[in-house]
């Protein structure tokens, strides 16, 4: 259990690390850690050389930009949970972010490095795929932006390529005083979920939906938007009841199935889960938007 | 020196300057146990599960088996030795810990007690559902969590002054 031999890198500019990832062979990045040193440790991955961001200050910060948020990829998940804009500006982050591990893996543990393992039931990609986050990639050859919606290559494989780096997340904002709703179904605190489910609503003064989103975790390879479940509630007077009706529709996706679940257990969590975060979605509305603060379990 | 094998490094560990030259692919824990002799710091999983390696790097909780020991250079590491005061008085959560009984084996007990000073220097009346948040990634396998939530609450309420020391609730 101890990592194998590398050399280690540990660049000070991203094009440094641009210059090292495009010259050096068998090279792996290392953002926060806290998923690549238990694969270090393991021996999964057995890279020559080891170029670490965390000496890269410009790729951690909370820019607020007239459009949203723009977040640094090595920034860590803790200054994301107590970051007074993201509560402003991204309350359906603030709530997710309460979710992800245990605080000893939020004080490393970053929102790039957690986007590229790409774990199926993980919550920040839930969140980029719910927001329709913008992706900025950089390497030697150039920069690239790319909508959340394309990063997923395949069960936890981004499509990048061997020498390009994540280096930043837009998140649009939503319009003031939206719904947003997470919810998450693990065994225990900090765990990865079995299913979770992220909702955001705009309603107008009728109570009608004018906007939806619905994203599942846990149920494929990578985040689901639920399109079938979005279109049928815009235009819609916001209800428990009509949550209940509309979610039926998420029995019939295509679910994973492991050791932890099979996949008829997933299908009818995801169900009850979006159903659940439609809820909060809509009671949030009621509270002015506000994130809660707190992983509701 | 192949400065991308080994490294030089400089540190305060515990309100200690400390130099080492270290090989880049030891983790902060084996450096603290194996080069520094700091067997407080225990080793459980060596994959970030269980917690007891926890040490506190700029005052936040880490898990010593998930950073490479280079990643502390120029950094502030507490580990369970630096706890207690100069003169060996127990700190608040020690102390609390040995009157309640929040440890049994005590094989989890450095990572408990760095976690739960963390915990309380940012929120110093943590409720009974915080400190088991707090602890969700600290595995105690003798099974005593209800001991070691009473220690935590004990201890944070002799640090806001509302009890005797000895923690006590």
């Amino acid at each position: 259990m101890k990592p194998p031999a590398f050399a280690y890198h540990d660049p000070g500019t991203v094009e440094e690390a641009c210059t090292l990832m495009a010259t050096l062979d068998n090279a792996r990045l290392l953002a926060g850690g806290q998923s690549m040193m238990p694969m270090l440790n393991m021996r999964f991955v057995m890279p020559d050389h080891l170029v670490d961001l965390g000496c890269i200050p410009a790729l951690s910060a909370i820019e607020e930009r007239p459009e949203g948020l723009r977040i640094g990829a090595m920034t860590r998940q803790r200054d994301l949970e107590h970051s007074a804009a993201v509560r402003a500006r991204c309350p359906l982050l603030a709530d997710a972010i309460q979710w992800v591990g245990h605080r000893q893996t939020r004080n490393r543990g970053t929102i790039g490095g957690s986007l590229c393992q790409l774990d199926p039931a993980a919550e920040l990609p839930a969140v980029c795929a719910a927001l329709d986050a913008v992706l900025t990639v950089q390497s030697a050859r150039g920069v690239r932006t790319m909508p959340f919606q394309a990063f997923p290559a395949g069960y936890m494989t981004p499509s990048l390529e061997p020498d390009e780096l994540l280096t930043a997340i837009e998140l649009p904002d939503w319009p003031q005083g939206h719904g947003h709703g997470f919810v998450e179904f693990a065994r225990r605190h900090g765990d990865y979920a079995v299913v979770l489910a992220a909702a955001l609503l705009v309603v107008d003064a009728a109570g009608k939906i004018t906007r939806a989103s619905l994203t599942l975790g846990g149920i494929g390879p990578a985040p689901v938007r639920v399109a079938a479940v979005e279109q049928a509630l815009v235009g819609q007077v916001a209800s428990s009841a009509l949550f209940r009706q509309a979610t039926e529709a998420c029995r019939a996706l295509e679910a994973m199935e492991d050791v932890h679940a099979p996949a008829s257990y997933r299908q009818q969590l995801a169900v009850v889960m979006s159903r659940r975060a439609l809820d909060a979605a809509l009671a949030s509305i009621a509270q002015g938007g506000r994130a809660t603060g707190a992983a509701g379990h | 020196m192949d400065s991308t094998l080994s490294r030089s490094i400089s540190l305060k560990i515990n309100g200690r300057a400390v130099q080492a030259t270290v090989d880049v692919r030891h983790t902060l824990a084996d450096f603290l146990r194996h080069q520094l002799e700091l067997t407080g710091t225990h080793l459980g999983c060596e994959h970030g599960v269980c917690g007891a390696c926890t040490v506190l790097v700029d005052g936040r909780s880490t898990r010593g088996c998930l950073m490479l020991a280079v990643q502390a250079n120029g950094r502030e590491v507490t580990t369970v030795e630096g706890i207690a005061a100069l003169d060996g008085t127990l700190h608040p959560l020690q102390q609390a810990f040995k009157d309640l009984h929040g440890l049994q084996c005590g094989f989890c007990t450095p990572g408990m007690l760095t976690t739960l000073v963390e915990l309380l220097g940012d929120n110093p009346d943590p409720t009974e559902a915080e400190v088991r948040v707090a602890i969700s990634g600290n595995l105690c396998r003798c099974t005593g969590y209800q001991a070691i939530v009473d220690a935590a609450l004990a201890a944070a309420k002799t640090m806001r002054g509302t009890a005797p020391a000895g923690g006590v609730r």
